[in-house]
């Protein structure tokens, strides 16, 4: 059992593994099934997100309404002609998160981490950083575990709701899972771990949730690619050896400050921020019929 | 972690693009459509709030009937759902509406059987795919679909209530949450009873056979 960062790196610590252990054993506890199912339950999460990372990559996919779609395949095929500045890892990650993103708002088949809103940003990283590091399915679906530690203990302690934290709830959420989750898989302990989930939270604290019309489409498909950018530079700074100044439990519980501090406009409601612009407003019209 | 699984996080597995919006009213057409029984010939949904607001854009509409017709909340075929019931011959119609003092997001679902009665069904859905079913042909009730749940019917006389635990008592099923309420005194009275084990057929008869009982129905839980 843990409820924090500090138990759950203690336990791991004290056991001598990676977090991934515990949380499966603590699943293992919860569910009262064997270890093998639940492992086979994540390699299911995981064939889903792999299908939905790679879909909108092949072919342009639009959403219901008509207001996102085809990014994805822009950027992958943008990748592929070489010329990017971020290099091919960075893009690629984000060609998956923008992917998944769009597929969800095509009524695709995704899996929530943690939330539909912030499907992609998980399952660029884990495939993206598990391609380069050269990792097996079972090294990744081991990530993951890692990945819904870090979540569990978010969700526990502040939230994972846009409409009660913004998006630095649910996208921060996702980045900080999928920062310790690339750590894990590139070898890091347990306390790096926690450093990169901090900085991820930390780097993206304060951001709003602001659908155009309220919906999961814009500005949510492209701040899944910004997510997995957060990601991997929050897990590279780590790798480095540098460590995050704030605790990470005292990092989350400044991430649910902050988010009952925003007005209700702000969260999830499309009546502040981008969603409030003369053009989201517009748009809200066009879509909707109003 | 206090009941808290991995899967909560990373899950459910949904058609998308919204928890509350899709997968939740998936849900709770799935679940409505177990509480009013098959051969029905036509739906209506009326949609409050936020449903009401922006069901087109968040595919509320075809996760209603893809739930109606049985489908999960996984299901490829959600997104075809409105097709697929023209197929079939059942007749959907959504209404805007005020359902008053309620969740953003809740509706009301109305079904027309085939032998010419109505069936009635409100819930909400109230984040991350969860529901909660809160009147059944305009008694008020509160459950999940989480859980079995049974819901009986009966004539508000006295020893109704012991009649029926002690039957799931013997059956070894454990009780997790109940809720009792009536039209009015010595009317009918409703029993909604969430139990951590599946209630069988053979369960629901014996509940049947108990003097002024009404009708037993169990719902098994909807993922």
């Amino acid at each position: 059992m843990y409820n924090t960062g500090l138990e759950l790196m203690e336990l791991a610590n004290s056991k001598r593994c990676k977090i991934y252990e515990i949380v499966i054993e603590n699943e293992v506890e919860l569910q009262g099934l064997s270890r093998e199912e639940i492992v086979l339950k994540m390699k299911k999460a995981l064939e889903v997100m792999k299908a939905s990372a790679q879909e909108a990559l092949d072919k342009e996919v639009k959403s219901v309404s008509g207001l996102i779609g085809g990014d994805a395949k822009r950027l992958e095929d943008y990748r592929k002609s070489g010329n990017t500045l971020c290099g091919d890892t960075v893009v690629k990650a984000m060609a998956r998160a923008l992917s998944c993103s769009e597929v969800n708002a095509a009524m695709g088949r995704i899996v929530a981490a943690p939330t539909a809103g912030s499907c992609g940003i998980l399952p660029s990283a884990v495939i993206t950083a598990g391609e380069k590091l050269d990792k097996t399915e079972d090294e990744i679906v081991n990530a993951l575990f890692t990945a819904s530690g870090i979540g569990q203990i978010i969700a526990k302690n502040a939230t994972v709701s846009g409409a009660e934290g913004g998006c630095q709830a649910e996208c921060g959420a996702a980045a900080a899972m999928a920062a310790a989750a690339i750590v894990e898989m590139a070898g890091g302990t347990p306390e790096m771990c926690l450093n990169a989930a901090s900085i991820a939270l930390k780097n993206i604290m304060g951001l709003v949730c602001d659908p155009i019309a309220g919906l999961v489409e814009a500005p949510c498909a492209k701040r899944n690619a910004s997510g997995v950018v957060n990601a991997l530079i929050s897990a590279e700074l780590v790798l480095a050896g540098i460590k995050s100044i704030i605790p990470f439990d005292e990092v989350v519980e400044a991430m649910y400050r902050v988010g009952k501090a925003l007005p209700e406009a702000l969260r999830e409601t499309a009546l502040g921020g981008i969603a409030a612009t003369p053009t989201g407003i517009k748009l809200r019209k066009q879509v909707l019929g109003e | 972690m206090s009941g808290l699984s991995s899967f909560d996080i990373i899950g459910p597995i949904m058609v998308g693009p919204s928890s509350s919006h899709t997968a939740g009213a998936a849900r709770l057409g799935k679940v409505s459509m177990s509480i009013a029984g098959g051969n029905f010939k036509k739906v209506v949904f009326y949609l409050h709030g936020s449903f009401a607001k922006t069901y087109r854009g968040h595919g509320t509409d075809r996760a209603l009937v893809a739930g109606v017709l049985g489908m999960e909340t996984y299901d490829d075929r959600l997104k075809f759902s409105l097709d697929i019931a023209k197929e079939k011959g059942i007749e959907i119609e959504f209404v805007e509406a005020d359902l008053g003092d309620v969740h953003p997001n809740t509706v009301k679902i109305v079904f027309y059987k085939e032998d010419g009665s109505k069936f009635e069904v409100v819930g909400s859905s109230i984040g991350g795919g969860n529901i909660i079913i809160t009147e059944i042909n305009g008694d008020k009730v509160e459950f999940t679909g989480d859980y079995p749940t049974l819901i009986v019917k009966q004539k508000d006389v006295k020893g109704m209530i012991s009649s029926v635990t002690a039957i799931l008592a013997s059956q070894n099923i454990n009780i997790a949450t109940m809720r009792v309420t009536r039209r009015a005194k010595g009317k009918e009275a409703l029993m909604i009873i969430e139990t951590d084990a599946e209630i069988s057929d053979y369960v629901l008869k014996v509940i049947e056979k108990v003097e002024n009982i009404i009708s037993a129905k169990a719902i098994n839980p909807v993922k």
